[in-house]
């Protein structure tokens, strides 16, 4: 086993349309990390992710996840091994009751069901969604979705977390709650989003992205304290680090 | 929100109906599809001209409803929604087929009549014995059960996913007209240009969708194939209950039971 579990290399991806949206993409992650992605609309973070499990094949470059390059043989592992979530929670919930969604995926690994019925409940517990186990998933709030939807890939038990933009449409409240239920995971995280106050949370590494190509990818802290390189990638500092706006002094 | 609009997000309700513990619920679900098939075929296998016939067979949704604590009203209205059909197929009928064939005192009734009836009763059990068996054993069931009876995967999975695309084609469709009748403030009938252009998104717009769910299916390790946790177990139960109905359904095929009663009150009394 290598130590990198995510190994992106040159990666180039061009959609049907014709829009080059990745040009040479690389960077490394190892175990542990949490990893933000950030950049403008169009930037190409979700063609990135959605390279990582394979549902976008590379046309020139490669990705690799742990031991596996993405490729057609490899995709039951990479999928196993990637706990994908989705931006939208109503895409990824389609089963008719939430014990049902998040038995999804362990049953398509062939688990036996005692086996299965175990991790189902484990993953609700971590979420906090227990007690809606047999609620259907379209009539929950934005914010339990969202918990739902995380525990529908952690009962596959993923090595990585892969999240497109987690904190779309959450309340201050759900949004904070999220935050803190992610900080307590240990697995390697990858999130794209446009929330860089959650980045700043949660992630020690930051990668920009811009018009396909990775601009900057470095230590959060360092990379929201370089004004025109955000400016460059069409970002603005995370909010908590800006001015106060009544008084002017630096926060 | 506009009737039908409600009517069709509701349908979803349909499953949670599903997710009771009653008898009926607990029946195999390869049991209940059985059930409903043969009471489908026994429906459709009557006479067009027969209607006293197929009177009996109410007795199978209305047991079924009661014992399976479903909503009358809710299933009622759900058979409403659907009924236009068959209102279409039928309402010819009486202007093809004039031979009368029953004479109640000066009135005659002709074929094109009671066949039209015929086809509303028979509308009438078929769809609501498909509703029924829904509302008592869940969607994914039903296509569960129907693999189990060796019916075609590529079938199944995609009568699955079918019915879950509905839903999210009606809340597209929900969200796009409640959007236009916003903006639309004077006019409340909708242009066909409009109406056009509306139904050209909603196909684009679920054409996205459908391709953001399957991506979220692979993702979770999904081959083709659905699992349910449900371990499906036919027992004793479950025999009698598709033997009990099969019989049933099979007298009342071959015997006219409401004429047979007829007779033997007829006798008694004589
Ligand atoms: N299915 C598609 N077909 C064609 N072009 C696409 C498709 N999806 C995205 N693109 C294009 O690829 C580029 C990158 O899009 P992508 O969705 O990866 O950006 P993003 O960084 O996730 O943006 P956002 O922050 O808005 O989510 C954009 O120019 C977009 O127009
Ligand atoms: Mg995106």
């Amino acid at each position: 086993m290598t130590h990198h579990i995510v190994e992106v290399q040159d990666l180039n991806y061009t959609y049907p349309g014709g829009v080059h949206a990745l040009q040479g993409v690389s960077f490394r992650i190892v175990h542990g990390e949490s990893v933000g992605v950030v950049g403008a609309n169009g930037a190409g973070k979700s063609t990135l992710l959605r390279h990582l499990n394979g549902y976008l094949m590379p046309v020139q470059g490669s990705v690799r996840i742990g031991d596996c390059l993405v490729a057609k043989p490899t995709l039951r592992d990479v999928r196993r091994a990637v706990g994908m979530v989705f931006q939208d929670p109503d895409d990824q919930l389609f089963m008719p009751t939430v014990y049902e969604d998040v038995a999804f995926g362990p049953l398509n690994l062939g688990l036996p069901a005692a086996e299965v019925e175990a991790r189902v409940m484990q993953a609700l517990d971590t979420v906090g969604a227990a007690h809606l186990r047999d609620r259907p998933p379209h009539r929950l709030s934005g914010g339990e979705k969202r918990a739902v939807a995380i525990a529908t890939v952690l009962s596959m038990a993923p090595d990585l977390l892969v999240l497109d933009e987690p904190t779309s449409n959450l309340d201050p409240k759900a949004r904070r709650q999220f935050i803190e239920l992610l900080r307590t995971f240990r697995h390697t995280k990858i999130i794209a989003t446009h929330d860089l106050d959650m980045i700043l949370d949660l992630c020690e590494r930051t990668i920009v992205l811009h018009g396909g190509r990775v601009t900057a990818d470095g230590p959060t802290l360092q990379i929201f304290n370089d004004p025109e390189l955000l400016m460059r990638s069409h970002l603005e500092k995370p909010l908590r680090m800006q001015a106060c706006p009544v008084c002017g002094k630096p926060t | 929100m506009s009737t039908i609009e409600s009517a069709l997000l509701d349908m979803g309700g349909l499953d949670i109906l599903a997710a009771q513990n009653t008898p009926i619920h607990r029946r195999d679900p390869r049991a209940k599809v059985l059930t409903a098939l043969a009471f489908i075929v026994t429906v459709v296998s009557f006479s067009k001209y027969d209607l006293s016939g197929l009177l009996p067979l109410f007795l199978y949704p209305v047991v079924l409803v009661a014992l399976g604590n479903l909503p009358p009203r809710y299933l009622l209205g759900k058979l409403l929604l659907a009924s236009p059909f068959a209102l279409i197929i039928g309402v010819f009928n009486p202007l093809l087929d004039r031979t009368i064939l029953l004479r109640i005192g000066p009135v005659g009734l002709s074929g094109g009549w009671i066949s039209f009836v015929s086809i509303l009763l028979r509308f009438l059990l078929t769809v609501s014995a498909a509703l029924i068996l829904i509302s008592t054993t869940g969607f994914n069931a039903v296509c569960l059960a129907l693999t189990r009876l060796k019916v075609p995967h590529v079938l199944t999975v995609q009568l699955m996913l079918l019915y879950r695309y509905i839903f999210v084609l009606a809340e597209e469709a929900s969200r796009m007209v409640r959007a236009w009748s916003l903006r639309a403030v004077k006019s409340r009938r909708m242009s066909p240009k409009v109406f056009s252009s509306l139904v050209g998104q909603l196909l684009l717009r679920a054409v996205d969708r459908a391709q953001r769910i399957h991506m979220a299916m692979l993702s979770r390790g999904f081959d083709g194939e659905i699992r349910l946790i449900r371990p499906l177990r036919f027992g004793m139960a479950d025999a009698l209950f598709v033997l009990a109905w099969t019989a049933f359904f099979v007298l009342a095929r071959a015997c006219n039971l409401p004429q047979l009663l007829g007779q033997a009150v007829l006798g008694i009394t004589r």
